[in-house]
């Protein structure tokens, strides 16, 4: 019944049928999560406008057109604006949040990790229709800079749930003595605390970064006349596929695959503590 | 200035900026598209009231809730789907690669597209599956073929599909976790014990992964039942979602009490959703803790 009562010959090649067959199997799925992405960017290069099979000759023209194209240049740095000051301000904002949850006790601490944490898992859409409908109860202008503070609301569960976790690898008695021994509050987290989590903070920095760099459901409802880089491409999409979006989106894997190593190298750095 | 004094100064100064955010950018935002959710399209605005029209509309009307349970329906499969192919890819790491190194850099494969711009991801897949796409075309050029078909584009199939290839990593994360945390002397007990390597499988590693089985479907069914770049891409006529509706009320239709209370439903669901998940998972960690 147990392969163990089977004789070793037909035990061997059991083994070898089902090794195979998981080999076979993690390789779909690793063909899955690649194939589209190198479809991608292989039609990037296609000589032939229309994204068909075979392809038909490599060519950078696609390339050239995107260095000429003003619009979608200005939507490039529109979203390096945004994603820098959204980062920026999550930071600031997400960082003492942090910290709250994992040091002081106060009074409704907790509605506000529920309040905090629910667009981790809250559909970007309803981020987007409740902060327009606050901009436009309160008279604000939709612009690149109501994006800005969305993409931070948004978030700022990111950098939270980060920052909390290693927080809580920190022992707080680190802190504790830092007072005693007469450091002032800003000299403790200056000294003390961001030292510890200075790895976390810039990893959820990067990916605060690369998602808002990326957002659409947030920008969508909360952008005026300025576009970002996602939301050209996404209005690009509407008037058809073309090569050049290929082009755009090489780029951007590229410089993804730049973030994911710099954010390895940092994880890699956090595997030898200095004390 | 004492000590105790300075401490809550500094505790003052740490708190208040984050609690202020959150009251002012979420708690308000939620709290107006609550209150809005009540109020009556005037054309060409709409008027403060207080009466239930919008959500009575939401579940008397067959368009508003064939969306909802249409996009209840996808989500499902979509987290299903991602389960069926995220846990055979999780335990084959933690259980069949012996070299950690690997099973690093196979973990990274799987998490490393989270990266990679979303709305690249899923426009790779129109390009693909379009009816004169590249899956046609290679389709008829392998002679499988004679015409295009228009079998693979706009339907809830391929929607499923493109959602599953976006939202994977959040079902392979969690799985791993709890697989990883499962003592490998447990299963080499029960084999010692004589118990097959299915049942083994059946009664010990798949009852001890169930947490994180929760927590992936939940966080996969969340995003895509909020989805609506995935619909716009990839789905027909028959696949819209319910965030698509609520988009078009605060776009064309210009209904925003109606979006609103569409909001709120969607919401409710997704609360609901995470509460139940909760739940379940801490009554997983009395069990097996």
């Amino acid at each position: 019944m147990t392969r163990a009562t089977l004789p070793p010959q037909r035990q061997r090649v059991l083994a070898r049928i089902e090794r195979l067959s998981w080999l076979v199997g993690i390789g779909l799925i690793l063909g899955f999560l690649y194939l589209p992405i190198a479809v991608l960017v292989a039609y990037s290069f296609n000589a032939s406008r229309s994204l068909t099979w075979p392809m038909s000759g490599l060519t950078l023209e696609w390339y050239q057109k995107l260095a000429s194209n003003s619009q979608l240049i200005e939507a490039f740095y529109n979203s390096i604006y945004v994603a820098v000051s959204a980062t920026a301000l999550t930071l600031i904002i997400g960082v003492p949040a942090a910290i709250a949850l994992d040091r002081i006790d106060f009074p409704g601490k907790g509605l506000f990790r529920k309040l905090i944490l629910l667009p981790i898992a809250l559909p970007g859409i309803i981020t987007g229709i409740s902060m327009l409908i606050l901009f436009r109860a309160i008279g604000f202008n939709l612009s690149l800079e109501t994006v800005i503070i969305g993409h931070a609301t948004a978030l700022l569960a990111v950098v939270v749930t980060q920052v909390y976790a290693r927080l809580q690898r920190v022992p707080a008695s680190l802190s504790e003595a830092s007072v005693d021994l007469g450091a002032s509050g800003l000299q403790t987290f200056f000294l003390v605390t961001l030292p510890n989590i200075r790895t976390a903070v810039i990893g959820a920095g990067m990916l605060a970064f690369t998602l808002s760099f990326d957002e659409i459901p947030v920008t969508f409802f909360l952008t005026g006349r300025d576009n970002t880089l996602p939301m050209y491409i996404w209005s690009t999409m509407r008037r058809g596929l073309t090569p050049e979006i290929n082009a755009i989106g090489t780029l951007i894997v590229a410089m993804s695959i730049v973030m994911i190593f710099v954010s390895v190298l940092l994880l890699r750095d956090k595997k030898n503590p200095r004390k | 200035m004492s000590t105790s004094r300075l401490v809550r100064l500094t505790r003052a100064a740490v708190l208040s900026p984050p609690l202020l955010w959150t009251f002012v950018f979420m708690f308000v935002p939620y709290a107006i598209l609550f209150v809005y959710s009540f109020w009556v399209q005037k054309y060409p605005t709409f008027v403060p009231d207080f009466q239930f029209g919008n959500y009575i509309q939401i579940a008397t009307d067959p368009q508003y809730l064939n969306v909802i349970l249409r996009t209840l329906k996808i989500a499902f499969f979509v987290s299903l789907g991602a389960a069926l192919i995220a846990y055979p890819y999780a335990y084959f790491l933690v259980f069949k690669v012996k070299r950690p190194g690997v099973r690093m850099a196979l973990y990274m494969a799987v998490v490393a597209p989270l990266w990679v711009s979303y709305l690249l991801r899923a426009y790779t897949w129109k390009t693909i599956l379009g009816t004169t796409g590249i899956l046609n075309s290679f389709l008829m050029s392998a002679g499988v073929l004679s015409e295009p078909s228009s079998v693979f584009l706009y339907n809830q199939t391929a929607m499923i599909v493109t959602l599953i290839y976006v939202f994977i990593p959040f079902m392979v994360m969690p799985i791993y976790a709890v697989l990883e945390k499962i003592p490998h002397n447990l299963t080499e007990a029960s084999g010692d014990l004589g118990v097959g390597r299915f049942r083994t499988f059946f009664k010990v590693t798949l009852p001890l992964s169930i947490p994180g089985i929760v927590a992936g479907f939940t966080m996969t069914f969340c995003l895509s039942f909020g989805d609506f770049i995935a619909p716009f891409l990839v789905g027909g006529p028959d696949g819209l979602m319910v965030a698509n509706v609520i988009a078009s009320q605060f776009g064309a239709s210009l209904n925003w009490p109606l979006g609103s209370a569409l909001a709120i439903v969607m919401l409710m669901i997704v609360l609901t959703i995470i509460t139940i998940s909760d739940r379940f998972e801490r009554l997983g960690q009395g069990k097996f803790a």
